[in-house]
Formats: structure tokens, sequence, C-alpha cells
């Protein structure tokens, strides 16, 4: 009973308080017990885990990308090349709220709408700890302007990186292709682990063809960084393989005569040595600066592109499918030649038409309407092609019918793809009665023999095709896929061969004496070629209708509006002793083959007589 | 005089049996001073890789300690009566200047903590930690112990009334040190169980309203962030992720000194304060944190041995109060840098940087050295 004890009493409160002392301690040393088993099960029991962690918070594994593979044309000219260029990626780890820093960023720069998609995007699929892009092409003010905040903004970070460019953008827009941006759909056709801290992939054209070439190998780091994500060293280092350098067949005087010769025409130009199947020039008009698409292309430019009449984005060398009309005679001729239907001393009566037996129609030749009457009473080969006599070709597709003009014409390459070594191409159409029967579930009806003898009707052939035809005609049958790409880190690539096509001698040089007379010739269908010439071509005219034409109507160019005029095709080759180009040509809408032919001669005076000309 | 030599546990004791030894004379306690220079010096080796090799920072800790050891000095000196005799007008004193925060503290995020005098800032709470039980040993010395029941009423409100003061700053953290200062006292004077059970029944039954009614929202999110870190890693949960992964990562030998990671590259933040134990264990792994556990239980030891020796009542009380105080400090901060306890502003005693607990701390110790080497006058 403490009440009753007045007095103090000092040996008492002495022994209650050591025994307090003893549970004091006693609690003391059981907490720090629990403390120190804490300790004991972070450090001890769960060291690997909290080891692993630590080693995660500090070492970070970076891609290094490759440098992409530079593309040179034939003389050595920089075609694409990589410049540094500045983004701002965010470490999506490393920000304490995502929104506000968006929000913090896009006060200090300006992000599009179509950044900030991108971004989120891309969010979604790289780790947390690696740095996903918002904007690129940072200008020097906005550089300075991120770093001035950068003490703010943990987790946001500006680098370099190199960006394709383009020096001749237009000029080589559809030889090339270029490179954009990697999209959702190409990010989960590509390796990631290649792609890690690459940005840009070939969307077209050769930077998409020789993609894989092009992109190198990818190099990794691991840097040691702090929680702000400031790189403080390197620990480890795999230099990543830089992309092969190619030099393609192109060459750059060449495809600027194109371009400048046809002018603001629309139209293409494909030119092939027939010696090794190199194409010399694409040519694609109206062309684009290449360099828009690099980093993304606005949405303004890109409708401007997308919805002009013009189809600018469209690659008329190899997407482009047209009648080839006459230009496809002197493979007709050595149709005839071959199949022993027709010697060169063989004549036609051409009275300006023709007739299919039992057929009241009459197959009007184009010479009717200017002279009112054919060629000559009787043609004869040469001058069937000097003269581009629909008459003659008419009476030798009837006798040759379809089934074999399409066995005579295919290894000249019409109707498939040629190969070559870039993307989007069409395969044309070479008719038959079996293509027909299968593309339109109809019969051949005899009338359109006759039209495709003279490369009108279903024909439909690219200038790729029309200059690889070309190419194996002045090669005398030799056959190669054609290519753009030359060497390989200067390492020679050859074309690949393909089966040649086997003629007699003398069936060529009868094909080629017509072709010679047409530029050549008196009455030659492209005789203004000729002067001034300082060496010896082998051509021919075409014209490919745009719309059809009445029987008894008469085309009158003045009359027809601008987009329904005829196009103007020409192919030829040069020299013609021993050919080293070999080209194909349409001007839409112009007119006639007048439009096509002078291209050619500037075209080949600049490979064979150099810029001179 | 005599008698007191005699007393001496020493095993030299026999050698100074003719005069007091220098130690006793200048009111030094030899092996605290041996202790408490130890963890200094271990403290400011810590410090040094935990500020980034800052220099700067460990010459400035330096200086607190300077301050701080001339302090504790100073403090062995007075008597224990006068440090009773003065008990009341500092508590006094004390409460009044916590009125005085109330109306005229300034502050920083929120809280109002501190008095400004003259330019010179000081912050009452901290005093208070040394008055409070001060205080209340005074109210009790002179009754019979165990106290009566209206005593430890007394001395309920005697503690109740500056904690209250500070809760209201607010200051969570300081408010409960200053409460379980006084209950210390409490304890020590050998209150019934069936007080101690009941306030241990009071206080869990009182945990649900607490949370409710008297928690602030902040104080919630960090009990919550102590129970699941993971559920903001990048927001309250950083600090105990971080820590936690720099303690495990030190392992038993740890990464060395001045090679911690999460520290020198800023994963760790408070990382010179009080999160200091983290770069400790990181860097001189669990044998680090053994040792510095056993500095302080060895002084925690030395703590009781004086309380247990100290002739008066007042002398014990003080003496088991400073103890279970310096326990409390050790206690809380190596328990929510591991994660175990919520993080409030807990400093581990004489590591951490910042001058204001090194300084108290140092004091308390300046009272712990008077109890030991004053017994003799009070047993006159």
């Amino acid at each position: 009973m403490p009440e009753l004890i007045a007095l103090k009493d000092p040996h008492r409160e002495s022994r209650v308080y050591s025994a307090r002392t003893v549970i004091a301690i006693a609690i003391v040393l059981g907490l720090l017990a629990v403390i120190f088993s804490r300790y004991y099960s972070l450090q001890v029991t769960e060291y690997e885990i909290y080891k692993t962690q630590s080693e995660r918070n500090r070492v970070q594994l970076q891609p290094l990308p490759p440098k992409r593979g530079l593309i040179y044309d034939r003389n050595g000219v920089l075609l694409a090349d990589n410049r540094p260029s500045y983004i701002l990626s965010v470490v999506r780890e490393r920000v304490a709220d995502l929104d506000d820093t968006l929000a913090e960023l896009a006060a200090l720069v300006p992000i599009s709408e179509a950044d900030l998609d991108n971004f989120q995007k891309k969010l979604q699929r790289r780790r947390p700890y690696e740095a996903v892009p918002l904007r690129f092409r940072l200008t020097e003010k906005e550089r300075a302007r991120l770093a001035v905040n950068r003490y703010r903004l943990p987790g946001v970070v500006v680098e370099a990186q190199l960006l394709r460019h383009y020096p001749h953008g237009e000029l080589f827009s559809h030889a090339l292709g270029y490179v954009g941006r990697i999209n959702e759909r190409e990010a989960f056709e590509l390796d990631e682990s290649d792609y890690r801290g690459t940005f840009h992939v070939g969307k077209v054209g050769v930077e998409k063809f020789y993609e894989d070439i092009l992109h190198g190998e990818v190099g990794y780091q691991n840097v040691e960084s702090n929680a702000h994500g400031r790189v403080l060293r390197v620990l480890e280092r795999f230099a990543p393989v830089p992309g092969v350098d190619l030099t393609l067949h192109l060459d750059i005087r060449i495809q600027r005569a194109a371009v400048e010769a046809l002018g603001d025409r629309r139209g293409a130009v494909v030119a092939i040595d027939p010696r090794t199947g190199g194409v010399l020039a694409l040519v694609s008009t109206p062309g684009f600066d290449t360099n828009l698409f690099v980093n993304g292309i606005s949405s303004a430019d890109y409708s401007a592109l997308r919805d002009s009449l013009d189809v600018p984005l469209f690659n008329r060398a190899i997407q482009g499918q047209y009648p080839p009309g006459s230009t496809v005679k002197p493979m007709m001729g050595m149709a005839g030649l071959e199949s022993g239907l027709v010697t060169p001393e063989t004549s036609v009566p051409d009275p300006g038409w023709y007739k299919l037996p039992g057929d009241s129609r009459r197959y009007r030749d184009w010479i009717l309407r200017i002279r009112g009457t054919g060629h000559a009473p009787r043609v004869a080969l040469k001058m069937a092609i000097a003269e581009s006599c629909d008459v003659y070709f008419y009476d030798l597709a009837r006798r040759l019918t379809i089934d074999r003009m399409h066995d005579y014409m295919q290894p000249y390459g019409f109707g498939r793809r040629t190969g070559v070594d870039t993307t989007n191409e069409r395969p044309g159409v070479l008719p038959s009665t079996r293509w027909k029967r299968e593309a339109m579930a109809q019969a051949w009806y005899p009338g359109e023999t006759l039209s495709a003898g003279i490369g009108q009707g279903y024909m439909l052939a690219t200038p790729m095709q029309l200059a690889v035809a070309t190419s194996v005609m002045a090669s005398k049958g030799q056959r190669k896929t054609p290519r753009l790409l030359k060497a390989v880190n200067g390492e020679p690539v050859a074309a690949p061969l393909l089966e040649p096509l086997i003629a007699d001698d003398s069936n060529w040089a009868s094909v080629y004496d017509g072709m010679r007379e047409v530029v050549h010739g008196e009455r030659g269908t492209a005789k203004k070629l000729a002067k001034g010439i300082q060496y010896e071509m082998g051509g021919k005219t075409g014209t490919a209708q745009v719309i059809g034409i009445a029987q008894n109507a008469v085309y009158n160019e003045d009359e027809v509006a601008e987009r329904h005029r005829h196009h103007g095709l020409f192919i030829a080759f040069a020299p013609l002793e021993a050919p080293t180009i070999a080209v194909a040509i349409i001007v839409e809408n112009g007119g006639g083959s007048s439009a096509a032919s002078p291209i050619a001669r500037k075209v080949i005076d600049t490979w064979l007589l150099g810029e001179a000309s | 005089m005599g008698d007191y030599v005699r007393q001496m546990p020493h095993q030299g004791s026999q050698d100074l049996a003719r005069r007091p030894s220098a130690a006793m004379r200048f009111h030094i306690d030899i092996p605290l001073l041996v202790l408490l220079l130890i963890l200094t010096a271990y403290g400011l080796l810590v410090l040094y890789s935990a500020s980034g090799r800052d220099m700067g920072a460990v010459i400035r800790q330096g200086r607190y300690f300077l301050v701080a050891y001339a302090i504790m000095i100073c403090g062995a000196q007075i008597s224990l009566r006068r440090y009773m005799r003065w008990a009341p007008w500092l508590y006094l004193l004390g409460v009044g200047t916590l009125v005085a925060v109330m109306f005229f503290g300034v502050g920083a995020k929120g809280a109002q903590r501190w008095l400004s005098i003259g330019g010179f800032r000081f912050q009452p709470s901290e005093i208070m930690k040394l008055v409070v039980p001060m205080a209340v040993a005074w109210y009790l010395a002179e009754r019979t112990l165990p106290p009566r029941f209206v005593f430890v009423i007394a001395s309920l409100a005697l503690v109740g009334l500056p904690a209250a003061l500070i809760l209201q700053q607010p200051d969570l953290g300081t408010a409960l040190l200053i409460a379980a200062s006084g209950l210390f006292v409490l304890f020590m004077a050998g209150i019934g169980w069936r007080y101690i059970f009941g306030a241990v029944l009071l206080a869990v039954a009182s945990a649900w309203p607490a949370w409710i009614f008297v928690l602030k929202d902040y104080q919630k999110q960090r009990i919550l962030t102590m129970l699941d870190p993971e559920s903001d890693k990048l927001g309250a949960g950083w600090n105990i992720i971080q820590s936690k992964t720099a303690i495990g990562s030190g392992g038993w030998q740890g990464k060395g000194w001045l090679q911690g990671t999460q520290s020198r590259l800023d994963f760790l933040p408070e990382s010179h304060t009080d999160f200091i134990i983290a770069v400790l264990a990181e860097e001189h792994g669990l044998r680090g944190v053994l040792l510095l556990v056993s500095l302080y239980l060895l002084i925690l030891l030395r703590g009781f041995w004086i309380g247990v020796r100290a002739q008066s009542s007042y002398g014990r009380m003080m003496a088991g109060s400073l103890t279970l105080t310096f326990f409390v400090y050790v206690f809380v901060n190596m328990g929510m840098v591991a994660g175990l306890l919520p993080v409030v502003g807990v400093p581990l005693p004489l590591v951490s940087a910042g001058g204001t607990s090194i300084v108290t701390l140092m004091a308390g110790f300046g009272i712990l050295m008077a109890i030991s080497t004053e017994k003799r006058m009070v047993s006159q």
C-alpha cells in the first residue's frame, strides 16, 4: 500500500530503479535485436535482390546506334549522308509526373500533336529507363532554353543524333527513296534489338531495298548514371558496326540532264548500261524533296504532295504502267524474223488501214489522217520500223497470234517485274489468251491481237520495263536484272544474269537497221534527233492513247484537253555499233513521241560526250 | 572525499586513493567520453562520404561537435542540485517560449517551429527535450516513489502541456519524443504496471480514432508508404525503396568507404541527414552496422550504469530518461530508414548532419556526466 508510506525510502527507490533498469535494458536489447535482424535480412538474406537493384539503378545499358551507310553515285558524288541533329528525349523512369514534364517542355519548345502522338506510342514499347524521343531537330535556341531549365527537368535529355540528309533531294527523289521515322507497323516488323537507339528506317526505294546493309549493327555501352539520368562514365563499350556505303550506277549528270530535259512536264526516264545492267538514271517528274520525309513531314506538306494532280509521290519510272505503243515494234520485228514468218524483204501492202478477213472494221494506220494514204504501196520491215507503220505490224501480229507474240515478247522483260533493286515496282501487262481468261474471264478477240501488235490495247509496260527491253535489244539478247547498286564499300557488285535471248545475228542487224533509220533515215519518225549528232543511235518512237478515239474521229492535239493528250514515248540505244546506254522515256500527255525523243538525245549526249553537250 | 574514492569501480582506483582523479575533478565520465569520441569520429567519416566528399560539410559538423562537446563539459560542471533547482523555472520559460512560437514563430513548410531573437533563430521544442524530463524528475524527486496516482496525473500534465504545444506546430516527431522523455521518467520512477498496461491499452485503442481525427493526410501517407513503398515508387516510396536498396546492397562487407553508389549517384535522398545510416550500411556493410549498434549499446549501457550508481532519485530518473530518449533516436531512425517505421524527422544521433540535435544530445550527456560524478555531493 504505497499510500501508507509517507517517508522517502532511498533503498527501496534504488531497488525499484534497478529493477526498472533491468527491464529497460531488456526492452532496449530486444528492440535493437529487431533492428539488427532487419538489417541482417536486408543485407544478408536479401542481399542479392538489393545488389541487383542497386546495379540496375546505377548501370544503364545504352544502345549505340550504328552510322547509316552513305550512298554515292557512280562518280563518287554523295547522294545520301548523315548530319548531326539534336533530339529531345524523356526517360520515363526518371520523371515523377510525365504530364507535368510534358507541359513544362511544351512551354519551352514547340511540340506538335503529332510529336506527342508518336511519343506516346513509343513510350508503350520502350523500357522505362530508355530515352524516348519527343522532338527532333532542335534549333540552337531551343537547345539553349532546355539547357538553362535542365536542373528542374529530371529525366529530360537532349541528345545529338546523326540524321539522314539528301544533298540532291528532289533530283534523286524516286531513284533513292528516303528514310523516315519508324512507325508503329514497322516497329513490330523490325528486330527490336537491332533498332534500339535508331529512330529511322528506309521507307521506299534504295533506302528501303538495302535497309539491312545500310543500317549496320547496333552497339551497346554500359554507363554509370546518377539518379537524374546524367551519364557519369562509360563502364563497358561494344562499338556499333556502321552500315555499308553504297555506290550506285546512277550518274548525277545523266539524272540531271533527264530532269532538266523533262522540265515541268510529267514523265519518266530510265537509262541502263546494257553491258552491266546498271541503271544510269531513274527519273520520275515531278519529284519532291526527300528531306521533308526524314523527320516526319508536316501534314500540310504531305497533303500538298498527296493531293497534287501531278502525283509527285508516284514513281512513274517503275510504278507507271503505260501502253508502250509503237516502241514494241522492234521487238515485234524480231519476233517476226525469229519465227520465220517474215524476212527483211517480206512486204505487205499498205493502204493506210488493215482489215481482218471477214471483218469490215478498218484498223487505221496513224499516217492515214496525215497523208490520207499509207506509208508506201508495200512496206517491208526496215521502213515499218523507221516510219512506224501500223499496217505491217497488224499483219505480223495476226499471223503470229497473240500467244506466240506473248512468248516472243516475254524475254524482253514485259509482263513481269524486272526485279530492279528498289521498291514498289509494278509488273505491267503482257497479254495472252490465258492472261485474259484469268484476269478478265473473257475470250480473246482477233481484233485485240492487232492492237497488241502495235503496243496498244491491254499491253502495259513501265518505263523500267521499256528500258530493260531496249537494253536486251542493245546487247543482242543479253539479259540482266537491272541494278542500281554498283558497289558495296567499294567492292563491285554484278547484276544478276538471266538466261540470254538467243537470236540470229542477221535478225538483230535487220532490226537495228530499222531503228537506226528512225533517227538517221530521211523519213524516220525521230529524224530531227539526227541534227548535229556525233554518233549513231537506234531508236523507236511511240505514242500511247490516253482516251479511246472513235472509229472515224480524228485526234486533234489542240482540241484535246492537256490531260487527255497522248503520252509520248521513245526508246533508244547508242552507240549503235557497241551500245553503252539504253534509254526509255515517257512524257505524259506530251501529245506524241516528239515530246520524248529530244530528251533521249540529251541523255545519251551527256553519257557519251560528257556534260559539255 | 576518500569515502567516494573507495567506491570507485576501477581496478586502478587504489593508485588514485589519495586524491580524486583529474576526470573526477572536471566531472568527466571517461568511458562515456571515449565512446562518444569514437562515435563522433566514425560519424564524421561516414558524413564525408555521404555528403559527396564535401570537406566543408565535415568541417561544419566538426564545429558543431566542438560547440557540443564544450556545452557537454560545461554542463557536467553544473551540480545536479542546481539542475534540480532550475528545472521548474526552465520549464516555465520553455512553455513560455513555446507559446511565443505560437504567436511570433517563424517556420518553413507549413510548420512554425522557430523563434527568431535578434537574428538568432532557435527551436524551443529542442530545448524541451531536456527540460521536460528535468521538470518531471524534479516534481517526482520530492515525493515518495513509486509515485501515487495524483502525482502521476500531475506528471502527465507536465508532459502533456509542452507536447500538445509542439504537436500543434505541427511537429509530431518532436512531440512524441518529448512525451516519451517525460514518460521515461515516470517509468524509471517505478510507476505501477497497471498504469503502464493501461497506457499501452489506451494507445492501442486510440489508434483508430487517432488515424481518423488526429493524423494529417501526409502523416497517414507516410505510414501507408512504409507498409507498401512500391505503391508510389517515384513519390513517397522513393526514399524508402532507395534506402532499403542502399542498405541491402551493402551486404556483409559493404561496398567500401566512398564507394556507395546509391548515395554517390544521388539515388538516396537526405543521404547526409536523416538517411545517413543507409550510406553507412551500404559502404561498411552489416559489419559497419554492427559496429555502430555496438557503440550505441555501450553508450546506453553506460547511461544505465550511471543511473543505477546515482545517489539521488533525481539523478536516477534523469539518467534513465536521457538514456532511453537517446535509444529512441537510435531505434526510430534506424527503423525508419530500414522501412520498419514510418518516416519521421528523427536524425541518427551524433552521426546525421545538423547542429541542433547534436547540441541537445551532448547537453544531455553533460547532465549524465554531472550525475555520474556528483553523487558524492548528493550523498553528503
